[in-house]
């Protein structure tokens, strides 16, 4: 394997330069107006959702446990960074000006602060909720997850009496956040949760990660610690959804408690089942998808129509399950995100020969 | 050489049953050693109490001297000791090589920010890793096998994989629960070559379950025979073969004593 001399997070600066093009392609569309401004808010939306459900591939595609508490997470990382950014982003204000346009530097570090302290504080949450119930080794762990989901929902509710922060205004939904949320940070954002994804699961970690799903008893047997593993991709997964949501609360500048109900918690879900359990590719594609669907129809439908995908969802879902069950992309990875490719070697080791048997055993 | 393995007055209850009582076994370092007897007599009972995957309901064992009963499956599997399971378990929807390469997870010699960064380190250790799996690979004659998906491979090479994955943990012991099932006579003879062969080579202990008798006399150098949960016999293959009380636990009463206990049939 040649190692390239230019690279970050294991892609090459070609890579990156593809990166930039596309981010800078997309940015003049949106000055020029050939995108709308509300196709650009749909755009971000798909790579928010990219994020929360790549958490949540890790945990079910890849780990192999069924949760739903990824909105749950989501939740907590949208309103941990709110908070912080309601408080602080107005009092500073360090602007930049690089002749070509002005930065408010201040505020970029307060929101990066913000969005990476919900997605820290919703990890360490996955951790102490996650470590106990994966140690018991739970056949409910599907069950707890979804209560949990309930739970953060209901303290959303009730943030203002129950918890002590009545600027998230309980049920009447949090206003004022502050619009830090740009096109540049949900590019970038996502694509550095991508790669990060990629390089652990193409590495001893992430075979680690998957031999649990593969086999559990055999993982174990190889010494494998499959609690830890367990827990590690529950709180990686927790802190996408925390990120996402931090993401997403910044992009929409309102926060309301019907938004964490549970019953979103299957849209991740949907998703990653759609896109193919255990693939990368596939879960950007549904996702992107999902959003263009969900927000898209909603100006080509009139309106109520978008009430329809309680059941475009399953009947789409059913007939993925009939026709591709592994989904979409099942398995399958596109580019840059394919595993590392090992030449064979010959390499003789004196062993006795083996007759390949070719016929099947009974 | 001293004594390896040493399982103590084992003995395991499923509820009611009985599976395994007083299991007695020693397994000298560099040993191959044959653990034999019909079918439900305990044998895989035995290797789940040794693997830590099921609790020790009495008895202790000890590895290397020191007491592994009430650890952790994988922890016992970090301290040397490496098996494969009757009924095949591999990763099946992993490659061939990615299989093996699990499997060296605990010798990886980097940790998730070399993985995340893919430092220099993490390409200098995951080649050195994929370089020792393929090693693994062309012992058992699988190195052109390397990006199948573990599940497309015919039988026989399923059961040569998951001994391949089983050494890549490189154990001091390798405990394999009948890996010639199911292979034809043919193959048998390769297996037992090459079991021979890997024990020389990684300088291991070997403890091997067999089902049929004539496959562990030609390769094991001291034989335990078990039969409804006990040891029944103990000695070289010549001595197992001619005693009566194996003879009957294999053949039942009526037929030993048809045959008068001379031979069993093969
Ligand atoms: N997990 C379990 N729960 C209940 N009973 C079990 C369990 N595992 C094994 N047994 C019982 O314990 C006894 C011994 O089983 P074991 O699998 O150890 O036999 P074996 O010698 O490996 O037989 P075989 O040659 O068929 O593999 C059998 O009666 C079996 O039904
Ligand atoms: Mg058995």
């Amino acid at each position: 394997m040649k190692r390239r001399k230019l690279e970050f997070l294991g892609a090459s600066w070609l890579f990156w330069v593809g990166a930039i093009a596309i981010y800078a392609v997309v940015q003049v569309l949106f000055s020029t107006n050939v995108i709308t401004d509300y196709m650009k808010t749909v755009i971000q939306l798909g790579c928010v959702m990219t994020i929360v459900s790549l958490g949540l591939n890790l945990i079910y595609g890849f780990n192999g446990q069924f949760s739903l508490g990824q909105w749950g997470f989501y939740a907590i990382g949208a309103y941990a960074s709110a908070d912080i950014t309601y408080r602080y982003a107005a009092k500073v204000s360090i602007p930049l000006n690089l002749g070509f346009a002005t930065f408010d530097v201040g505020k970029i570090a307060i929101f990066l602060v913000a969005i990476l302290f919900g997605a820290l504080l919703a990890g360490v949450i996955a951790y102490l909720f996650g470590l106990p119930v994966l140690k018991l080794g739970s056949d409910y762990f599907g069950i707890a997850t979804l209560g949990f989901t309930i739970v953060v929902k209901v303290l959303a509710d009730n943030s203002d009496t129950i918890l002590p922060f009545p600027e998230m205004k309980g049920a009447r939904g949090m206003v004022g956040i502050p619009r830090l949320t740009t096109w540049f940070w949900s590019f970038f954002l996502l694509v550095l949760c991508i790669l990060i994804l990629r390089n652990i699961l193409h590495s001893t970690t992430g075979r680690a990660i998957v031999s649990v799903r593969e086999n559990e008893i055999a993982a174990k047997a190889m010494g494998i610690d499959t609690v830890k593993y367990k827990t590690l991709s529950f709180v990686i997964g927790g802190i996408y959804a925390g990120l996402a949501g931090g993401i997403y609360a910044h992009l929409y500048a309102f926060l309301h408690p019907s938004l964490f109900h549970f019953i979103k918690s299957f849209d991740p879900m949907i998703i990653i089942v759609f896109g193919g359990l255990g693939s990368i590719t596939g879960t950007i594609v549904a996702a992107f998808a999902w959003a263009f669907s969900l927000e898209g129809l909603r100006i080509i439908l009139p309106s109520g129509a978008e009430a329809w995908r309680y059941i475009i969802y399953p009947v789409a879902l059913l007939l993925i399950m009939l026709l591709r069950p592994q989904g979409l992309l099942g398995g399958i990875e596109w580019g840059f995100l394919k595993p590392i490719q090992w030449p064979r070697r010959k390499i003789d080791t004196g062993a006795p020969t083996v007759e390949t048997a070719t016929q099947e055993a009974v | 050489m001293g004594p390896l393995l040493q399982v103590e007055r084992c003995t395991k209850y499923f509820g009611g049953l009985r599976a395994v009582c007083n299991f007695d076994i020693t397994v000298n370092e560099g040993q191959l050693a044959g653990l034999i007897g019909p079918n439900g007599a305990g044998k895989t009972t035995v290797f789940n109490m040794i693997t830590g995957l099921y609790t020790v309901t009495d008895g202790d064992i000890l590895f290397d001297g020191k007491s592994i009963v009430g650890m952790q499956p994988h922890a016992i599997a970090q301290l040397g000791i490496s098996r494969t399971f009757q009924n095949i378990r591999l990763f099946p929807n992993l490659t061939v090589l990615d299989n093996v390469r699990t499997a060296y997870h605990t010798h990886a010699g980097y940790g998730i920010r070399d993985a995340i960064f893919r430092t220099p380190h993490f390409w200098r250790k995951e080649k050195e890793l994929t370089e020792r799996a393929q090693e693994f690979l062309a012992v058992f004659n699988l190195a052109d096998r390397q990006d199948e998906i573990a599940k497309n491979l015919p039988y026989g090479e399923q059961r040569r994989l998951e001994i391949a994955r089983a050494l890549a943990t490189n154990p001091r012991l390798l405990l394999l629960d009948e890996p010639a099932a199911g292979m034809n006579p043919k193959e048998v003879v390769n297996l037992m070559d090459l079991i021979h062969f890997i024990r020389d080579k990684f300088s291991l202990t070997i403890l091997l379950i067999e089902h049929q008798m004539r496959v562990v006399m030609g390769i094991c150098e001291e034989i335990t025979v078990m039969d409804f949960g006990e040891v029944i016999a103990r000695g070289t293959p010549a001595e197992i073969q001619n005693d009566p009380r194996v003879i009957e636990a294999y053949l039942g009463r009526g037929t030993a004593a048809r045959l008068g206990g001379v031979r069993y049939a093969s």
